[in-house]
């Protein structure tokens, strides 16, 4: 499938600081993206470039295989991290402005807004003004301006943060449900974790440049280790782990010797566990093992690490 | 709509359902009429106040011309001591003490006499018994040279110097002042109006920050665009209030007058401008020939061209500035740090009232009124102040006047465009406390 969205060599510098440097990214249409890296790393400086809020220095943005060019916001919802309302202002007649700087006619946006509205249970906030609202229900309100125009491609900065757990769970849904109508969507965050289980893709970058990019399953793929957890139930615990910890790297050991229970990472030379499983089963019953995949933080301090350490 | 029309219209709306704002609407009117009435009053009862000034008067001379006025009064002693005559006015709280010491002439005396007051006397009482000094020695020594009273009386004239211009044209006295008046009244409205307005610009742009709404807005639409449509929405707010204040407040004034019953002439000197000049001038000549030639300059005064550059010195020198207010709102995170910015665009406002007031008025058409009226900072202030003398000649050369809107326009584009580059990166700087060396490097971003 066509990627939506195309970053290519793309730089941007503020002084002499690089906030982008020769950053290139692909992401897939109808797909969930991951921009993950720590704070400064350049993530919100690629959003607002590819929401045309600011401009590259080099390198050029193509949307849906177009050059990115100004009507293409309308084709955009972005959610920013420094996000807000005005206050004073009526929780409708806001949204209705945000709907109508966005392209939509009024008539269209108002019948869109009251679908939302009922969908997430709000019917009555219309003309309550936003100072009225607890922050949870403003943020509802801000998620549906960011939806109504039903944009190609969403970008949420660091979506979650500021929402509670009820309120951050129904975003989810929707945004789940968004990406099954075929919306691409984007998230970025510092917190890899929170958005692991629902990205298909990532980008992680680092001091401006990308570090790691594609698909989340086959970067796991290449970054297992060969590791594996391993519970069994042995008589001499102390025994089987000393054993294996001469011939294996072993870590996180345990032996329980009332329930004879023992548990074990372990490192193994090559993906083959046939004759390891084997050996491990002379010795006792093995009641769990699973292969140790690593997460997404567990790979970005790996990759980050690796390359300070070849520079 | 379009998406500038959209802008426009939210910040007009917002700026004229704005609780404050409805309210200063509907009470200024009332404020200023109040202000008016009490400056009338109060210059009445000031011109009603009666000083009372004791005279111990020792000699033979000046006896008949301690007239009382309304405004001054005279209580005259008789042999009482120098101390015995301070103690009671002092007792009877009188203004004063004249005291004329015994001697040989007028002139003598006048130059030994004394006024004795509880402090520094006002200029209005001195000037009174100077001049009263004055016309006795110059009667007496007229006198001495051989006229009399009544050939004095004769000599002294009320003399005015007329006037002509080399077509012919009467010019009447204080004319370029209540020109100027007048031009000067627009050019105090252009300032009231940017330093409040532009106010509110500044005010707005800070609320999208605090307010963190400011990235959903350019996610959707141009910095420039946002900034200008605030700007334009915002002046049409002030616009609406303007007309909504001339409109009352002449209803009010009018309602007042007819109520009240005060002589509109008592208003009018009070009132705002150009009033005061009309109502002076015509008070200094009361002769109907003469105001029916002021009259007639007044009509003169070419209106139509006068409202038409008053339109484009307003609508330039406004956007010039409320974009440099948007550029400092957008600099700052919230309202005290908005103080350094402001002071240097407030200075050239001031400076251009000043000049105008003390400058212009004496010479329309000199050196420090064209330089002033060129620079684009001033030029929407003191070029109005010189435009009711009128164009080409007599009045403001037409170079002057295309050269001084080109420069303006200039101006106009390169501070839209510096402010535009400001206000774009400044919108998304939280935390951030600006200073000028850190604007100048957003410049280059």
């Amino acid at each position: 499938m066509n990627p939506i969205l195309v970053a290519d060599r793309v730089t941007k510098r503020y002084g002499t600081n690089f906030a982008l440097n020769n950053v290139s990214l692909e992401i897939p249409s109808n797909s969930i993206y991951g921009l993950l890296g720590p704070n400064g790393a350049g993530k919100t400086t690629l959003i607002r470039i590819i929401n045309q809020i600011t401009y590259p220095d080099s390198g050029k943005i193509l949307f849906g295989g177009e050059p990115l060019l100004p009507h293409h916001v309308s084709m955009i919802g972005y959610l920013p991290e420094e996000r807000g309302l005005y206050k004073s202002m009526k929780v409708g007649e806001q949204a209705l402005y945000l709907a109508q700087l966005k392209g939509l006619p009024k008539a269209e946006a108002k019948k869109r807004l009251l679908y939302w509205f009922e969908r997430l249970q709000i019917g009555d906030w219309w003309n309550k003004k936003i100072q009225e609202l607890s922050k949870g229900m403003a943020q509802k309100i801000q998620f549906i301006v960011t939806v109504l125009h039903e944009p190609k491609l969403l970008i949420f900065d660091e979506p979650f943060s500021g929402f509670d757990p009820i309120n951050a769970n129904i975003i989810k849904e929707e945004i789940l449900h968004l990406k099954e109508r075929g919306t691409s969507i984007i998230f970025s965050t510092h917190r890899m974790e929170s958005v692991e289980e629902i990205c298909e893709y990532i980008a992680l970058l680092h001091n401006a440049e990308k570090i790691l990019d594609g698909k989340l399953s086959d970067i796991k793929k290449e970054y297992k280790n060969n590791v594996f957890t391993v519970g069994m139930i042995a008589q001499k615990g102390d025994e089987i782990l000393k054993e294996l910890s001469e011939r294996f790297q072993i870590s996180a050991s345990s032996y329980d010797p009332l329930e004879s229970q023992v548990e074990f990472k372990v490192k193994l030379p090559s993906p083959d566990t046939g004759s390891f499983l084997k050996h491990l089963s002379s010795k006792g019953t093995v009641n769990s093992f699973v292969e140790t995949i690593p997460s997404a933080n567990d790979i970005f301090i790996k990759t980050v690490q690796s390359k300070s350490t070849h520079e | 709509m379009s998406k500038l029309g959209l802008i426009i219209k939210r910040e007009y709306l917002a700026k004229v359902r704005n609780r404050s704002f409805v309210i200063m609407t509907f009470l200024s009117p009332i404020l200023m009429v109040g202000m008016v009435v009490l400056i009338a009053y109060l210059t009445k009862i000031n011109d009603s106040e009666t000083r009372v000034v004791g005279v111990l008067n020792e000699s033979v001379f000046y006896s008949t011309d301690f007239g009382s006025t309304e405004s001054m009064s005279f209580v005259i002693f008789e042999d009482v001591s120098l101390e015995q005559a301070k103690d009671s006015v002092i007792n009877q709280n009188f203004y004063g003490l004249l005291y004329l010491p015994e001697g040989g002439t007028a002139e003598e005396v006048a130059n030994s006499a004394f006024l004795y007051t509880k402090e520094a006397p006002i200029s209005g009482v001195v000037d009174r018994l100077d001049g009263i000094f004055r016309d006795r020695l110059r009667q007496q020594r007229l006198l001495e040279l051989g006229v009399t009273p009544a050939e004095f009386a004769s000599i002294d004239t009320d003399f005015q110097l007329r006037t002509e211009t080399f077509e012919g044209e009467r010019n009447l006295k204080g004319l370029n002042e209540l020109k100027a008046f007048i031009g000067g009244g627009f050019g105090y409205l252009i300032m009231m109006f940017i330093i409040i307005y532009g106010g509110f610009v500044m005010r707005s742009v800070i609320e999208e920050k605090t307010s963190r709404i400011i990235e959903v807005i350019i996610s959707s639409v141009k910095p420039f665009q946002l900034m200008m449509g605030k700007i334009i929405g915002t002046s049409l707010a002030g616009l609406t209030q303007f007309a909504i204040w001339i409109f009352s407040a002449s209803l009010l004034l009018f309602a007042i007058m007819s109520f009240m019953g005060l002589e509109s002439q008592a208003l009018e000197s009070a009132a705002v401008m150009p009033g005061p000049g009309v109502s002076e001038l015509s008070a200094m000549n009361p002769a109907g020939s003469e105001m029916q030639l002021y009259a007639n300059e007044l009509m003169r005064i070419p209106w139509v061209m006068l409202i038409f550059f008053f339109m484009v010195y307003f609508v330039l020198g406004y956007l010039i500035y409320s974009s440099i207010y948007a550029a400092i709102g957008a600099a700052v995170d919230n309202e005290t740090d908005t103080q350094q910015f402001i002071f240097p665009i407030i200075l050239p406002l001031m400076l251009a009232i000043y000049v105008g007031f003390f400058s212009v008025f004496g010479n329309p058409h000199g050196p420090i009124a064209v330089g002033f009226s060129l620079f684009p900072l001033t030029s929407p202030i003191v070029m109005l102040m010189r435009l009711p003398g009128g164009l080409g000649e007599g009045g403001v050369p037409i170079w002057q006047l295309v050269l001084s809107i080109f420069l303006l326009l200039v101006t106009f584009i390169g501070i839209v465009w510096l402010a535009a580059k400001i206000y774009r990166v400044g919108i998304l700087m939280y935390g951030k406390k600006a200073s000028y060396k850190e604007l100048f490097k957003w410049l280059k971003y």
